[in-house]
C-alpha cells in the first residue's frame, strides 16, 4: 500500500539563468510502514526533496513541476490528495497531522523563548481544537515518556536542555499527532554517534509500534543500511537508484552508488578501503549534458555524455539510471549488467 | 539575577566615569576662566556666583586635586550643583528639577509610540517581504536622515505660522496654572502634540529598519520553519515565533539608540522651546551657563543609566536564557 | 561569481559623489560671497538668487555651496578618526581576549551608554576654540564605540575559523594574523562603521552648529540654519532659507544610509531576495509556503 507518490518533481532556486536546479524529475513513492534512506552527497538536494514534499522550501526556492500524492487513510474515501494543490489552509491542516519533519537542525528547530509545553501545547491547539488544556499537559507528558524523557522537562526551556534531549523532543513532537509519515533530515548529524544510535532505535521501535512511514535522509550510508528498508540514491538532484537496502549494500547497480558505499567504512567487521568518489558534485545551474555523473564516473562510455538515462526498472524491486543497465538510443549491443 | 547584578554595577562605572569627567573637563582649561567670566558678565555676578565658579573650576584657595575631587562628591551627595548664571540666584538643581518633568514625560511617550509603532510595521515589512510595505523604505530612510530639528522648524512652519492648528513654542498657554487640572493638562497635551509627532516621525523609521531586517534573518532559522511544518496559524508564527525573537536585539539595542534618541529629543525642545532639559541647556549654551551645562549633562546620563537599567529588566523577561536555570 | 555594484550602493555613491564633488569646487562656482550683503533682502528664490536671499541679503545658494565642504570634510575626517579607533580597540579587544577583552568592552560599553550630543556640547563649549578640526575630534571621542562593539563580535566569530586556528598553530605572529588573516575579513564590517559614523558625525556637526556651539563664522549647512532660527526665519514665511540646508542634510544622509544597506546585503545574504517570483501574478516566494510556478516541461 502506498502512502506517498512523488511524480516529476522539480525544485529551483531562484529563477532565470541564474536559477539552481535542486531537485529535477524525481519519482518516488512511500508505502505504508516503511523506512525510505535518501542518500547522497552534500549538496545533491536530499533536504530540498524533503522541504519540497512539504512545500517548506526556503526563499527563494520555487517548484517547478511535479505531483506529491498523499494517499492517507483519512482521506480514501476521495482518492488522493496532491499537496502541491492545496490552498494555504489545507496546507496547514496536512502538515503535522499526516506528514511530521525532524529537521536537519533539529538542535535549533525548538523555539529559544517558549517551553517544551508551550510549544507541543502549540501543535494540538493548532490541530485539535477541542482538547482541553489538561488533556493536552497529559497527551505532552505521554510522549515525552514515549521518547524516554521525565515529564518534569516540559517546563524548560530548549537552552535548559542537551542536544540529544531537544532532538528526542523534537521526535515526540513529530509524533504528537500520529502522522503516516514522519521525515528525518539528518536528525541525528550534531550528535555523538552513541547518542546517535540511541535515538535512531528508539525512533525505529516506535515505528514498530505506532505504524508510520519514515523517510530518513543521511549522508551517513552505514546508518542507512542499518535502518533502512529500501535505499534511494540522489545525485544532482536526481535519483539515480533505487532498491532495497540489502541488495544496495550487497551489489550497487550505480557506478555512483558503488562510490557512496565506498566512502564509508563498512558496517561490521573488516574495514574497506575508503575510496570515496574523484571531483566534486557539478554546478547545479550547469549540470552536464547527458548523465550528470559521467565527469566523475570510473565507467563512462560514449552514450554517457549525449543523452539522460532515465530510471528503468532491474527487477522486480529495483531501478537504475544508468547506461551501463539500459540499451542506448545509439548503441544497440548493451555491455550487460557487472 | 547575576545577569542584573552585572548590569548594574556596569551602570555604577559608567556613572563613576560620567560624573569625573565632568569634575575633570572644567580643569583643563587654560587660563583663568573666572576672571574671563566676571568680566564677560561685567559686575553682575554676585560674590555667591564667583564662590561657585571658583569651586567649579578648582581654583578655590589652591586645595589639592583631590580634595577638590572629595568635596565634589560631597557637594553631589547634597544634591548641589552649583548656581546657574542664566537663572540667578536660582539653583541648578531647582533649575533641573522643573525642567526634568517636561522632559521625560515627552521622551517616555514619544519613544514607547515610536518604539511599538517601528516594532510593528517592521514585523510585517519583513514578514511580508516584496509587499508595499517594502516600497516605503527608500522613504522611511529619507525620513531618518532628516534631522530632528529641522524637521521640528518645518513642523512649526507648516502646522503653526501657516496653519495656525497648533502653538509653535512653550509647554502649556500663557495663561494657565500649572496643576493637576483638565485646563492644564489639556493644554499641556496640546502643545506637546507637535513637538511629539516630530520626534516619532524622525524616530520611527529606524526601529522599522531594524526590526525589518531582524524578521528577514529570523525568518529563516529553523524553529520558524519547524513553526511552519507543525501547520500552526501563520499569525502564530509570525508573533510567537519569528516576531517574538526577532524583537531581542531590538530591545537590546534600545539602550545603544537611547543616546541617539535623548539628542533628538533635547534639540526639538530647544526649536519648540518646550520647558524641558534640552531648552534649558540651549539657554545655557548660548549664556555659557558652564554649572547648568554641566547639571545638565549628570542629570541625563543618569537618566539614560536608569532607563537602561529599565531595558536590561524588559530585556531579562523576555529572553529565558538570561534567567538561571530554575 | 560576477561583480555587480548594489542598486542601493551605485545610487548612494552616485550622490555622495555630487556632494564631494560640491565640496572641491563649491567655493569657486558659488555666484556670490556666502557672507556679503547685497541690496535684495529676504526674496524668495529666483533666477538671480535660486534659493533665494537672506535678511541681510546674502546669497542662500552660495550659503549651502560654500557651506559644503566644512560638512564634508568634518564627517570624513570624524568618520575616519573614530573607524581608527574602532578598529585599533575591536580587535584587539575581540582577538586578544582575557582581561585585555574585559577591559576595552568595558569602555566601549561605557561610550555607548553616555549620551554623545550632550557630552560634545560640553566639551566643546568648555574649548576656547571651537575648530572644525576640534569639533571632528570631539565627535570620534564620542563616536567611535559602536563600531568597536560590532568589530570585537566579528573578530571573535573570525578567530575561531579554521584558517586563522591553523595560522595560529603554526606560530604566526599576532600582528601578522590580524593584518592579513583578520582584517581582510572585517573589511565590509570596517567599511558600514565608517558610513555609520560619518552619518553621525555630519549630524552631529549640523546640530552644533544650528545651536551655536561651533564657530559660526565657518560657513556649513548647520550655520545657515542657526542664523535662519535667529532671523525668525519662520515666522516671516522665509522657507527658502531653511528648505535647503535641511534636504541637504537629509540627501547626504540617505546616500549614506543607502551605501550601509548596500553593505548590509553583502554581509548578510538572507537580506538580498527580494521575494518576488517574476511572471506568476501573486505568487511570492513565502517561508513556509512554497510557490508551484509550473513552467511547462521544458526540462527532462
Ligand atoms: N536557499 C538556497 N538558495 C540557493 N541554493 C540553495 C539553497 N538551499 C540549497 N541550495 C542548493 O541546492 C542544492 C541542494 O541542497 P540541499 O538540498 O541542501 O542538499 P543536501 O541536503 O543533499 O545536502 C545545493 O547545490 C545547494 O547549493
Ligand atoms: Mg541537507
Amino acid at each position: 500500500m502506498t502512502v506517498l507518490e512523488i511524480r516529476d518533481l522539480s525544485v529551483d532556486y531562484g529563477q532565470g539563468d541564474d536559477a539552481v536546479h535542486a531537485v529535477s524529475s524525481v519519482d518516488l513513492t512511500l508505502e505504508r510502514g516503511e523506512v525510505l534512506g535518501l542518500a547522497g552527497e552534500s549538496g545533491s538536494g536530499k533536504s530540498t526533496l524533503a522541504h519540497a514534499m512539504t512545500r517548506l522550501l526556503p526563499p527563494p526556492g520555487v517548484i517547478t513541476s511535479g505531483e506529491v500524492l498523499y494517499h492517507g487513510r483519512r482521506s480514501s474515501s476521495d482518492g488522493p490528495v496532491d499537496v502541491l494543490g492545496l490552498t494555504p489552509k489545507e496546507l496547514r491542516a496536512f502538515r503535522w497531522s499526516e506528514v511530521s519533519v525532524v529537521f536537519q537542525g533539529a538542535m535549533n528547530s525548538l523555539n529559544p523563548v517558549s517551553t517544551v509545553e508551550q510549544q507541543l501545547g502549540d501543535v494540538f491547539r493548532a490541530h485539535r481544537r477541542d482538547m482541553t488544556a489538561a488533556r493536552r499537559t497529559e497527551r505532552s507528558r505521554e510522549l515525552l515518556d514515549l521518547v524516554g524523557i521525565s515529564a518534569d522537562r516540559l517546563s524548560a526551556y530548549p537552552h535548559q536542555l542537551s542536544g540529544g534531549t531537544r532532538q528526542r523532543v523534537m521526535i515526540a513532537m513529530a509524533l504528537a499527532l500520529e502522522p503516516e509519515i514522519v521525515v528525518m533530515d539528518e536528525p541525528t548529524t550534531a550528535l555523538d554517534v552513541v547518542v546517535q544510535r540511541q535515538i535512531l532505535e528508539k525512533m525505529m521501535r516506535l515505528r514498530e509500534q505506532l505504524g508510520f512511514a519514515v523517510v530518513f535522509i543521511t549522508h551517513d550510508i552505514s546508518l542507512l543500511v542499518e535502518f533502512s528498508d529500501r535505499i534511494a540514491i540522489v545525485y544532482a538532484g536526481r535519483v539515480v537508484e533505487q532498491a532495497p537496502a540489502r541488495e544496495i549494500y550487497r551489489a550497487a547497480a550505480h557506478p555512483y552508488s558503488r562510490g557512496l558505499l565506498n566512502s564509508f567504512p563498512a558496517l561490521h567487521g573488516e574495514r574497506r578501503p575508503l575510496t570515496g568518489i574523484p571531483g566534486s558534485p557539478p554546478d547545479l545551474r550547469h549540470v552536464p549534458s547527458g548523465c550528470p555523473f559521467h565527469p566523475r564516473c570510473p565507467s563512462a562510455f560514449d552514450p554517457c555524455d549525449q543523452d539522460t538515462p532515465a530510471l528503468v526498472p532491474l527487477g522486480e524491486h529495483r531501478s537504475a539510471a544508468c547506461w551501463l543497465h539500459t540499451t542506448s538510443p545509439r548503441r544497440r549491443s548493451g555491455v550487460g549488467a557487472t | 539575577m547575576t545577569f542584573l547584578l552585572r548590569r548594574a554595577a556596569f551602570y555604577l562605572v559608567t556613572a563613576w566615569a560620567a560624573i569625573t569627567i565632568n569634575f575633570v573637563l572644567p580643569r583643563m582649561l587654560p587660563g583663568d576662566p573666572v576672571q574671563t567670566m566676571i568680566t564677560r558678565f561685567q559686575g553682575r555676578l554676585s560674590a555667591d556666583a564667583i564662590a561657585s565658579l571658583h569651586v567649579l573650576f578648582g581654583l578655590d584657595a589652591g586645595e589639592s586635586l583631590p580634595t577638590q575631587y572629595w568635596k565634589y562628591w560631597e557637594n553631589l551627595f547634597r544634591g548641589d550643583l552649583g548656581l546657574s548664571f542664566t537663572f540667578f540666584p536660582t539653583t541648578v538643581t531647582d533649575v533641573v528639577a522643573q525642567s526634568l518633568p517636561w522632559t521625560l514625560s515627552l521622551m517616555g511617550v514619544t519613544t514607547v509610540i515610536s518604539f511599538v509603532l517601528g516594532t510593528l510595521i517592521g514585523v510585517y515589512a519583513g514578514w511580508r517581504r516584496g509587499s508595499w510595505l517594502d516600497g516605503l523604505l527608500p522613504v522611511t530612510t529619507f525620513f531618518s536622515a532628516i534631522p530632528y530639528f529641522w524637521l521640528g522648524l518645518i513642523a512649526i512652519a507648516v502646522f503653526a505660522v501657516n496653519l495656525r492648528a497648533f502653538p509653535a513654542a512653550g509647554g502649556y498657554a500663557p495663561g494657565v496654572v500649572p496643576g493637576f487640572t483638565a485646563e492644564f493638562v489639556g493644554s499641556a497635551l496640546y502643545h506637546a502634540v507637535l513637538p511629539g509627532v516630530t520626534i516619532v516621525v524622525s524616530s520611527v523609521a529606524g526601529w522599522v529598519l531594524g526590526m525589518r531586517n531582524m524578521m528577514v534573518t529570523v525568518s529563516s532559522e529553523d524553529y520558524v520553519v519547524a513553526a511552519h511544518a507543525k501547520g500552526l496559524p501563520e499569525r502564530r508564527v509570525m508573533l510567537r515565533y519569528a516576531a517574538r525573537n526577532a524583537v531581542l536585539p531590538s530591545v537590546s539595542g534600545f539602550a545603544l539608540s537611547l543616546g541617539f534618541i535623548v539628542g533628538g529629543t533635547l534639540l526639538v525642545e530647544m526649536v519648540f522651546s518646550y520647558p524641558g532639559i534640552g531648552f534649558v541647556l540651549f539657554q545655557a549654551v548660548n549664556a555659557k551657563d558652564y554649572p547648568l551645562m554641566q547639571g545638565i549633562f549628570l542629570i541625563i546620563t543618569l537618566a539614560v543609566l536608569v532607563a537602561n537599567l529599565l531595558a536590561d529588566v524588559v530585556y531579562l523577561l523576555l529572553d529565558p536564557r538570561t534567567r538561571k536555570v530554575s | 561569481m560576477r561583480f555587480r555594484v548594489n542598486p542601493k550602493t551605485g545610487t548612494g555613491l552616485g550622490v555622495l559623489g555630487f556632494f564631494v564633488l560640491i565640496a572641491a569646487i563649491g567655493p569657486w562656482i558659488a555666484p556670490y560671497d556666502p557672507s556679503a550683503m547685497g541690496p535684495d533682502l529676504l526674496r524668495p528664490p529666483s533666477m538671480r538668487h535660486p534659493f533665494g536671499t537672506t535678511q541681510t541679503g546674502q546669497d542662500v545658494f552660495s550659503q549651502i555651496l560654500v557651506g559644503t565642504r566644512g560638512v564634508l570634510v568634518v564627517g570624513l575626517v570624524a568618520g575616519l578618526i573614530a573607524t581608527v579607533l574602532s578598529v585599533v580597540v575591536g580587535v584587539t579587544a575581540g582577538f586578544l581576549g582575557g582581561t585585555a577583552d574585559e577591559v576595552l568592552s568595558a569602555l566601549s560599553n561605557v561610550f555607548l551608554v553616555v549620551p554623545a550630543l550632550p557630552l560634545i556640547i560640553i566639551v566643546v563649549s568648555f574649548l576656547p576654540d571651537a575648530s572644525d578640526l576640534v569639533i571632528a575630534l570631539a565627535i570620534s571621542a564620542t563616536g567611535w564605540a559602536w563600531g568597536a562593539r560590532v568589530l570585537r563580535a566579528q573578530t571573535l566569530s573570525l578567530r575561531q575559523r579554521d584558517h586563522v586556528e591553523a595560522a595560529r598553530a603554526t606560530g604566526e605572529h599576532t600582528w601578522r594574523l590580524i593584518v592579513f588573516e583578520v582584517m581582510p575579513n572585517l573589511t565590509a564590517v570596517i567599511a558600514s562603521g565608517f558610513v555609520g559614523t560619518v552619518i553621525f558625525a555630519v549630524l552631529s556637526e549640523i546640530t552644533l552648529s544650528f545651536i551655536g556651539v561651533a564657530n559660526i563664522s565657518n560657513w556649513n549647512w548647520g550655520t545657515v540654519l542657526f542664523w535662519a532660527q535667529n532671523n525668525q526665519a519662520l515666522a516671516q514665511g522665509a522657507w527658502w532659507w531653511f528648505v535647503p540646508a535641511g534636504l541637504s542634510i537629509a540627501l547626504l544622509g540617505t546616500a549614506l544610509s543607502l551605501i550601509n544597506f548596500g553593505i548590509d546585503e553583502f554581509v548578510n545574504p538572507r537580506l538580498r531576495t527580494s521575494g518576488r517570483v517574476r511572471g506568476e501574478k501573486g505568487a511570492r516566494t513565502r517561508a513556509g509556503f512554497t510557490p508551484v510556478v509550473r513552467t511547462g516541461g521544458d526540462r527532462s
